[in-house]
């Protein structure tokens, strides 16, 4: 990865007020670079053996577009529990130019909160939830990785739950489920919970792959399992989750079970959709076929 | 093994089972009584394997859990939040 704030004559930063301003995202880029990523870097490696020795920390993949509704609320949620737990975390915001200003709002969360709880990782165009997780991995600094929609849908009060069986069990993945134990839906109508149903059960009886839920996204992975399993998986959209948790059985990865609620978007709409089902059967038959 | 090989897998040996046995290929002499409870058990199978999934599908549907509690928590933190983050300079 090439930085180019490093070469630039720092006059640069002068010019940038007159001249058309860079677009925010790559602003925050450059900016952060400068500000962060080298001292933080060097910190790290400072004392990354005293942390790995004694502390785990947790870093959270916010993947947002068009969220500045829910963003504010779930970063709040997300500093709420895990203040109360004590666990060290960070927050990874990986926005993807939303035009509804999203991006501007997480840079306010970033001033309230503080830059080593809030990190931008915005890209320029909407480039798709999979890659938005791979660049946000990337630029990750906790040895445990969290996987979260930020609508509100996945509540962070399930977070201490999900550390809390991981060091129980010693868990490559916790996946939550709402379909098992205490887990279950809210604001889902009879026909949805029906497909929904019936789309588990069919992947069940054709995958058995040792897990309830697998096209939900709430998930904690170990940082290097989850590299591993991003490198080869090679489908889209949330056939995407169905095959990271397919792959990790292959691998021999273990997995543990949270069971959550799932509670329907209150702010935005849904960015999947449309042809849900179709890609959904066309996702299970390629994972049928191939795995 | 991919999960397509397995059923195939599967599948082949309860045909050849059930080819063996209602055409008596390898002349074992088996009595027609089994055999006629044979000949059709493929479709007794489906039928029964259909049941069976309306069957669960339909208990898991009606007893899905409807989360009203979780809602109405997420409901009065998200007026706590946008109090406490205007308090803090949060302009939404
Ligand atoms: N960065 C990024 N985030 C996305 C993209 N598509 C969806 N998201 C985010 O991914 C999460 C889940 O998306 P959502 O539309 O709620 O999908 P649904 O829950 O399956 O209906 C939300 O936080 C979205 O803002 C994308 O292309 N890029
Ligand atoms: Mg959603």
């Amino acid at each position: 990865m090439s930085y180019s704030g490093h070469i630039l004559p720092p006059c640069r930063w002068q010019y940038c007020a007159i001249q058309p301003a860079l677009p925010l995202w790559k602003q925050i880029i450059e900016e952060d670079h400068r500000r962060f990523i080298i001292p933080s870097n060097m910190a790290s490696r400072k004392s990354s053996s005293k942390r790995q020795a004694n502390k785990d920390k947790y870093s959270v993949l916010l993947p947002t577009y068009n969220e500045r509704e829910n963003l504010p609320l779930i970063v709040w949620l997300l500093v709420k529990y895990f203040g109360e737990s004590g666990y060290d975390y960070e927050i990874i915001v990986i926005d993807d130019g939303s035009p509804d200003g999203t991006l501007q709002v997480a840079q306010q969360l970033q001033g309230i909160y503080g830059a080593h709880r809030v990190l931008l990782r915005p890209r320029e165009k909407k480039l798709g939830l999979g890659t938005a997780y791979i660049h946000g991995i990337k630029h990750a600094t906790g040895n445990f990785i969290i996987i979260m929609d930020a609508d509100l849908s996945h509540h962070p009060k399930f977070i201490p739950e999900f550390i809390q069986k991981q060091k129980e069990g010693g868990f490559d993945v916790v996946s939550g489920t709402r379909y098992s134990g205490n887990g279950g839906v809210y604001g889902w109508d009879l026909r949805r919970k029906l497909i929904s149903r019936g789309a588990n059960f069919l992947t069940q009886v054709l995958l058995r792959p040792g897990a309830s839920d697998l096209t939900g996204s709430f998930r904690l992975y170990k940082k290097e399992v989850l590299e591993q399993l991003v490198d080869r998986c090679v489908s889209k959209g949330y056939v995407f989750q169905m095959e990271m948790i397919v792959r990790a059985r292959q691998l021999g990865y273990s997995i543990g079970e949270v069971p959550i609620s799932f509670v329907d978007r209150v702010y935005g709409e849904s960015k999947l959709g449309g042809n849900e089902i179709v890609s959904f059967l066309k996702g299970l038959l390629t994972l049928f076929a191939t795995t | 093994m991919t999960k397509l090989l397995e059923w195939l897998l599967g599948v082949s040996v309860v045909v050849t089972a059930w080819g063996l046995l209602t055409f008596d290929l390898l002349d074992l002499k088996v009595p027609q009584v089994y055999r006629e409870v044979v000949w059709p058990m493929p479709v007794y199978l489906l039928v029964v394997f259909g049941c069976y999934s309306i069957a669960t599908v339909g208990y898991r549907v009606a007893t899905f859990n409807d989360c009203e509690e979780a809602a109405q928590e997420l409901q009065a933190q998200i007026k706590e939040a946008k109090l406490d983050l205007k308090k803090k300079g949060l302009k939404f």
